[in-house]
């Protein structure tokens, strides 16, 4: 009980939270420019001589563009908007009132995860169907499966706020986002080194892009996700976020899982152990 | 209990008793070591050693949490919440039920004199209002061992009778107190019993309901007081002041006073006047901690 109780208030105080406002207008600002795009080109491909297979192929691969900036903005929000959770609540003293109530301080934590994990859902959801549903509306094409690859870049924000609940646990809020934030742009650069290795067949470039994935897996979440959407044409585009150059295969889907799950128990057992 | 932090002494020793149904005063100057006692009680903080028990289990135990209301210094909470919801939200969290809360929650907003702003954001509240609304959730689920952090720190005259009020009322109801705060005035009007602690260590305990017979202030009038002879009067006193004839000084012990006497006798002085008069809880504090060290 007491977990859903302060799920509900963490929800409630996210959705307070001037950042996810931000990140929403944000992303009204880019559906519309996606969405003023999308019709665009396809006005123009009406007046062009552009066979049909490959304006689908474009469209789609202006689709998985969109897509890729809806991952980036959800998972940079998901981040900002938890990262005071713990260490601001620490430090302001708000925690006491709550930590001296009966509730285990696991019950706090998960009730917060769940809070932000429910606030990341419904921003992934806004944002993410906004986008298939611009594509499929306006470009008339479909993600190829968009479930997929939605729930993938869902658990990609779940990643990141795994983490950056761990690194709250132990440091100030602005350590920890920085920490969180690095990590993210360790897992980025990894992924485009490994993509690199792909195309130049370079075995040692492939293994510091796994080792990064293996230090932060989000970046690898979303080219899998990338992966089980893109249209053919999309994925043959070499050094690019959605190329299928280097796959990741489902092993490190569940690799990503088990590190968030790792993240939280250390998470809960760093809060349950120390003093607040 | 004793407490450490990368090596410096938080709380050194920490040893007292509450008993069950009494208003106790938890007295001592800055950095002596007492929120940190009272985050180790409520299981905010885990001591380095030792142990204490609340309500006849281990200090931190989720289920007594129950039985335990607190209201923290500087109390804060979500800004866009209104008392109303607040005071609901922590009735929750104690496992108070809706039909319960519906009766309460109205009523300790009254009590708590913020009728008036039951509908307005915690967000446009001042100090004071904000700790009115820390005690009510403090009280929201009739705990029967309530610690006061501060609870007078930032309220007027009336908003410390107010408090003054509730923390006798929850005597009457049965609840035991444990009240840390600055204000002496306050404590010695409402507490039964107080502890004074310096560096993390009980230096002494008084009992306010009998203290006044124990500790005093004396005021002598004397003439040949050598300055060996008031040097000597710190066997029974940490204030000693000598201005001309008069000599006055604090003793902690009503038992000493012919012994102190005859000392003064003994050294040559001729006592016109000797004077023992009432200690307030300020003097007697001043007498036990000594002079400001810059804590």
């Amino acid at each position: 009980m007491g977990v859903w109780i302060m799920a509900g208030i963490t929800f409630r105080e996210a959705a307070r939270k001037k950042i996810l406002w931000t990140a929403l207008l944000a992303g009204a600002a880019f559906l519309l420019v996606f969405g003023i795009g999308l019709h665009f080109q396809v006005g123009d491909f009406r007046n062009s001589s552009v066979p049909p297979f490959l304006r689908y192929q474009v469209v789609s691969a202006m689709l998985m563009i969109g897509l890729y900036t809806v991952d980036l903005l959800a998972v940079v929000m998901t981040t900002l908007t938890c990262v005071d959770t713990i260490s601001g609540e620490i430090t302001s003293g708000t925690i006491h009132a709550i930590a001296t109530k009966p509730l285990a301080r696991w019950q706090i934590l998960i009730g917060k995860w769940l809070g932000f994990v429910a606030m990341s859902g419904v921003y992934v959801a806004i944002m993410f169907g906004g986008t298939i549903a611009e594509g499929y509306w306006i470009g008339g094409v479909l993600a190829q499966h968009p479930v997929s690859g939605g729930v993938l870049v869902f658990l990609e924000c779940i990643v990141a706020l795994s983490v950056t609940f761990m690194f709250g646990t132990w440091f100030s809020t602005l350590t920890s986002g920085v920490i969180t934030l690095g990590l993210l742009g360790v897992a980025f650069l990894g992924g485009w080194l490994e993509q690199m290795s792909g195309f130049t067949e370079g075995s040692r470039l492939a293994m510091v892009g796994i080792i990064s994935s293996l230090v932060m897996p989000s970046e690898a979440v979303w080219r899998r996700a990338a992966f089980e959407m893109e249209s053919p044409l999309a994925g043959s585009l070499q050094f690019s976020p959605f190329a299928d150059v280097s796959i990741p295969s489902p092993a490190m889907i569940g690799y990503a899982c088990v590190y968030l799950l790792i993240a939280l128990a250390i998470a809960v057992y760093h809060f349950g152990e120390r003093d607040l | 209990m004793r407490k450490d932090f990368k090596g410096k002494v938080a709380v050194r020793d920490l040893t007292l008793s509450v008993r069950q149904g009494e208003i106790f005063g938890f007295l001592g100057p800055n950095g002596a070591g007492k929120s940190t006692s009272i985050k180790m009680l409520l299981g905010l903080a885990k001591p380095t050693s030792g142990e204490a028990w609340v309500l006849g289990v281990p200090s931190g135990d989720v289920a007594i949490r129950r039985r335990i209301g607190f209201l923290p210094e500087n109390f804060r909470f979500y800004e866009w919440l209104t008392p109303a919801e607040l005071l609901r939200l922590h009735g929750q969290l104690c496992g108070v039920d809706a039909g319960q809360l519906s009766e309460r929650v109205p009523a300790l907003i009254d009590l708590v004199g913020l009728s008036p702003h039951r509908d307005k954001r915690l967000q446009n509240f001042s100090k004071g209002m904000l700790q009115r609304v820390g005690l009510a959730q403090a009280l929201i689920h009739e705990p029967d061992v309530i610690f006061l952090d501060e609870p007078t720190s930032g309220l007027d005259p009336l908003g410390r009778r107010m408090v003054r009020d509730i923390i006798r009322a929850q005597r009457e109801r049965g609840a035991t107190v444990f009240l840390n705060s600055h204000i002496l005035s306050e404590i010695e009007i409402t507490c039964d019993q107080v502890v004074f602690i310096r560096e993390g260590e009980v230096v002494t305990s008084r009992d306010l309901r009998t203290q006044h017979e124990e500790a005093v202030r004396v005021e002598v009038r004397a003439r040949k007081l050598t300055d060996q002879c008031v040097a000597g009067l710190a066997r029974w006193s940490t204030s000693v002041q000598v201005d001309e004839e008069w000599l006055t000084f604090m003793t902690l012990s009503r038992e000493s006073l012919p012994e102190i006497l005859r000392y003064l006798a003994a050294s040559g002085a001729d006592v016109y006047q000797f004077t023992p008069q009432r200690m307030t809880l300020e003097e007697l504090f001043i007498s036990v901690m000594g002079e400001d060290r810059g804590f």
